[in-house]
């Protein structure tokens, strides 16, 4: 198949960036996204251009790292599927493809389409964790965990972190991907100890991180490629409200700052 | 070359113990005097890092990635062992044990096996305070499941996540001590020299990819968990970064390189389907517990899976190991298939293929169960092939995946230069020439929560620094040959990708020193990767600058060493006369095709030095004794 591409190009991330036009003729459709743009790249290379500077690594959906915008939609047209797990044959003979990065304040573009999604670990730095230093741990079955929680806290661990929620948010928001994480540790009991900073913590982050707030309209699920629901996001709040509440006690009783 | 293994003396099962003990410690208000690199961020780097720093080391952590959390162990999908014979099936630490020696056919070192086999319990343990959601059953204790060359089930898993998960929990950790202001984290960093001075490790040379810089960074020791070298092969399971620079800029600077011709073949993943290919993606041995392996009892069969008639398949692995049957290890398994493919029995369009059948289970358990376990393993195989498992079989052949070879260690992991650590995949250590599946995510963590903390101690402890800056002479020689490499990748301006040179080398080592060697093979392949690395020196065209983000620039640069690597390991495979595990050589099999080990000769670690550009390395050897699993014929009959 021949395929139009329309492709952000940007040299660095001061410079002004604009879509450039290139044909990829004889397109298998058996060929995945990337290596579609593998087989642009070589050409373009032999043709004494640069290649398009495109991030991915694991190309089987799991390590978050590939992620543009194709057609408007982050990760492109196919639910539940990252670039790196989208085929050709998702398109069609003579289709015009637009493709760029992640659009969002606090994921400046470093080069063409890769962003630096940093913000994304400092969320995680300021409090997505349980503090179970090595050596400290009791056996792993000393403490039984309903199979249903054990279950809904997989589901929100199975995000990436790709950032495509933020991408897709009018607001551009990591409500999503912060929440996956908030859930995942608080409906685990090995979690409730750090359950209330936990949240403050993060959220404190995220907001210095010049993300927009949630608003609720849903775009992040409907293109999250693990299908985190946000579900997780109404934990973040109930979670975030009751820390509110916590703090207030702990400032009363004079503990504030313990954790 | 003094290979000493430092193994403590005394019985096995209290090795460790007693080295413990007899290790020297750093006074808990010195710990923040010492300074440790780790190159690597994933399951070893990361719970490394994060372990260490949470003793008070000051740690720097390097990663190529954006983020420490895509390493690429993150990909493992089946799951980790322990022996916790929390199913009362008689598991022991001891049965692990012998499972991994004999399965990794006699050439590994029991004394770290062991190590390893103790520690695994304590690493489910640390995984599930952190948070960790392994699979549980209702009453809400954790599930297990069996892998490959086990009879018991031994193996935790997070869906077919279990990598992802165990990975999250170790980044968490290493996020936490970041926060902490511990651990330093440096990401979009690649390592391109060691800096060794007055004998020992003491820094790096990184390439920041984003400004490409080139800073020298120091330190009192250096630990690598860069994974594995899996990619020279070009086609496998490994992330596309993933690559061999770091440990063979160690190599070249001294450390040994120990069996790297044990490279592992994984029995199911997709197949091949066109030229346009850029990797190959694993299917989980996990679904051996349930799917069945299968080809048609004909030639050239042209009928599709379902109109096939039982009576005309051949479920070979279990009519060749009907007592392991689907689960037979790997190395054995994807023999087995390339040699009903040779046959002329494979099945697909390229014939290079096998079923893994799925209909029984489904009908014995139904889809909603199968799916439950198995669920993201057939979604991902259906974006790739098209194909739908739960109505077709999948089909699957065996694919690079894994490399036991590695640089050479003792039982501290320390390498052959005093002060350069390496765990994880980087190293030789505990898989001998086959690894059993769910034993690489064990051995990370293993290596990163439980060993390298202490044994570092030690090495600190018992060691007077100079202090070092970044004038020595060493530290700027270093920085300045990767600025010479660096110029000479640009300047060469050829006429050839950059991948056009690593699929060559790829086919090359597939074709000679893929699953089945031999001799003449191997000479030959010693013949032509010289001539592609000429040819790539020659010819090669890296757009570009230095100055930039430059990704071709970056590849370059792994294939450049890969092209060195593949030599190094056709050299091994060719000067390991015998069969053992993943390397199975033509001229050494029983009569029924099995690997035929010669332990009078080669019950042996080669660990090969670096003797300078042009000449042939040197093969030194550590013996290897086995006191406690009796040596014999591997059987999985
Ligand atoms: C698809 C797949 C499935 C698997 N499934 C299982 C399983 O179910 N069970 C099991 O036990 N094992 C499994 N394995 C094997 C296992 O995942 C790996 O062996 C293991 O995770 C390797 O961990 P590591 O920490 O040694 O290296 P990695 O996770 O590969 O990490 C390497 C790190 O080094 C960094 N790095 C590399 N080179 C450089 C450089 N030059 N400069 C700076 N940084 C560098 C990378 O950025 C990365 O952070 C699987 C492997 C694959 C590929
Ligand atoms: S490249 Fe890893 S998720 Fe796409």
């Amino acid at each position: 198949m021949n395929i139009t591409l329309h492709v952000w190009r940007q040299k660095d991330a001061k410079s002004k960036g604009r879509f450039v036009k290139y044909e990829a003729d004889d397109i298998s459709p058996d060929m995945s996204f990337l290596e579609m743009l593998d087989v642009v790249n070589e050409r373009l290379v032999l043709e004494g251009e640069e290649p398009i500077a495109v991030d991915h690594d694991c190309r089987e959906g799991i390590c978050g790292t590939c992620g543009v915008v194709i057609n408007g939609r982050a990760h492109g047209p196919r639910e539940r599927t990252t670039v790196c797990q989208l085929h050709m044959r998702s398109f069609r003979d003579g289709d015009a493809i637009w493709i760029e990065p992640w659009r969002a304040k606090a994921f400046p573009v470093i080069k063409d389409l890769i962003v630096d999604r940093g913000a994304l670990d400092r969320i995680i730095a300021a409090g997505g964790f349980i503090s179970a230093p090595t050596g400290s741990a009791s056996d792993a079955n000393a403490i039984p965990v309903p199979k249903e929680n054990a279950d809904l806290a997989m589901d929100a661990a199975a995000c990436i972190g790709c950032g495509a929620c933020v991408a897709a948010c009018r607001n551009a928001s990591a409500m999503l991907f912060t929440s996956a994480k908030v859930a995942q540790l608080g409906l685990l009991p090995q979690g409730q100890p750090e359950r209330y900073i936990r949240v403050k913590k993060m959220v404190a982050q995220m907001d210095l991180e010049s993300f927009g707030n949630c608003t609720n309209h849903g775009d992040c699920e409907a293109v999250c490629p693990k299908a985190v629901s946000v579900d997780n996001i109404a934990r973040l709040n109930r979670d975030f409200i009751k820390s509110t509440l916590i703090a207030d006690r702990r400032v009363a009783v004079g503990v504030e700052g313990a954790g | 070359m003094e290979l000493n293994a430092k193994i403590p003396s005394g019985p096995i099962e209290g090795k460790w113990e007693k080295h413990r003990f007899d290790m020297n410690l750093v006074n808990p208000a010195n710990k923040r005097k010492y300074s440790i690199i780790v190159v690597g961020s994933g399951l070893a780097g990361a719970s490394g890092a994060a372990s260490m720093a949470e003793l008070g080391y000051n740690v720097k952590c390097f990663c190529y990635q954006d983020s420490p959390r895509r390493a690429h162990s993150i990909a493992a999908q089946g799951g980790i062992n322990a022996a916790k014979n929390y199913q009362n099936d008689g598991d022991s630490v001891y049965r692990l044990f012998y499972d991994t020696v004999k399965g990794g056919d006699y050439r590994s070192r029991e004394a770290n096996v062991y190590r390893l086999a103790e520690l695994s319990v304590e690493i489910i343990d640390q995984c599930v305070a952190q948070g960790v959601p392994f699979a549980r059953e209702y009453g809400g204790l954790l599930d297990n499941r069996s892998f490959g060359g086990a009879l018991v089930s031994r193996t935790f898993y997070a869906r077919g996540q279990t990598g992802q998960q165990l990975l999250l929990g170790a980044y968490q950790a290493l996020e936490r001590q970041i926060g902490l202001g511990k651990v330093k984290m440096y990401s979009r960093h690649e390592m391109l020299e060691l800096i060794v001075i007055d004998g020992r490790a003491r820094g790096i040379v990184v390439r920041d990819m984003v400004s490409g810089e080139l800073g020298i960074h120091l330190a009192d020791a250096v630990v690598l968990a860069t994974g594995g070298y899996g990619n020279v092969f070009f086609l496998s399971t490994y992330a596309k970064g993933a690559n061999g620079t770091a440990i063979w800029r160690a190599y070249k600077r001294g450390a040994a390189f120990a069996d790297p011709c044990f490279t592992q073949i994984h029995p199911t993943c997709i197949p091949v389907t066109g030229e346009y290919q850029s990797k190959l993606t694993l299917m989980s041995e996990s679904l051996r517990n349930d799917g069945r392996i299968w080809v048609p009892k004909q030639k050239g069969e042209s009928r599709p899976a379902g109109a096939i008639p039982e009576e005309e398949r051949d479920y070979y692995l279990e009519r060749l190991y009907p007592a392991f049957g689907n689960l037979a290890p790997r190395d054995i398994s994807s023999r087995a298939a390339k040699r009903v493919c040779d046959e002329g029995r494979g099945v697909g369009p390229t014939g290079l293929g096998v079923y893994l059948d799925f209909a029984d289970a489904i009908q014995r358990l139904g889809a909603g169960v199968i799916g439950e376990k198995y669920g993201n393993l057939f979604e991902m195989y259906e974006r790739i092939t098209d194909e739908d498992p739960y109505k077709v079989p999948m089909r699957i052949f065996p694919a690079t995946h894994y490399t036991m070879g590695g640089l050479w260690v003792d039982y501290n992991l320390m390498s052959t230069i005093p002060g350069c650590f390496v765990i994880g995949e980087a190293n030789f250590s505990d898989h001998g020439a086959n690894r059993l599946g769910a034993s690489a995510l064990m051995q990370g963590l293993a290596d990163g929560y439980f060993v390298i903390p202490y044994t570092i101690g030690d090495y600190l402890a018992s060691t007077k620094f100079e202090k070092v800056s970044e004038d020595h002479p060493q530290a700027q020689a270093a920085k300045a040959e990767v600025e010479e490499r660096i110029k000479r990748l640009l300047s060469v301006n050829g006429k050839c990708t950059i991948m056009s040179f690593h699929r060559e080398l790829g086919q090359i080592m597939w074709e000679h020193c893929g699953m089945s060697r031999n001799r003449a093979l191997l000479e030959e392949a010693l013949q032509k990767i010289p001539a592609v690395r000429e040819r790539f020196w020659e010819d090669v065209r890296v757009p570009g600058d230095g100055d930039e983000l430059n990704q071709s620039l970056e590849y370059a640069g792994r294939v450049a060493d890969f092209l060195e690597i593949g030599e190094l390991i056709c050299l091994d495979a060719l000067e390991r006369e015998e069969s053992c595990g993943a390397h199975f050589r033509e001229e050494y099999q029983t009569e029924d095709g099995e690997a035929l080990r010669d332990d009078e000769n080669y019950a042996h670690v080669a660990a090969w030095e670096y003797a300078g550009e042009g000449k042939k390395p040197i093969r030194n050897v550590e013996p290897l004794t086995f006191e406690y699993v009796p040596l014999e014929q591997r059987s999985y009959k």
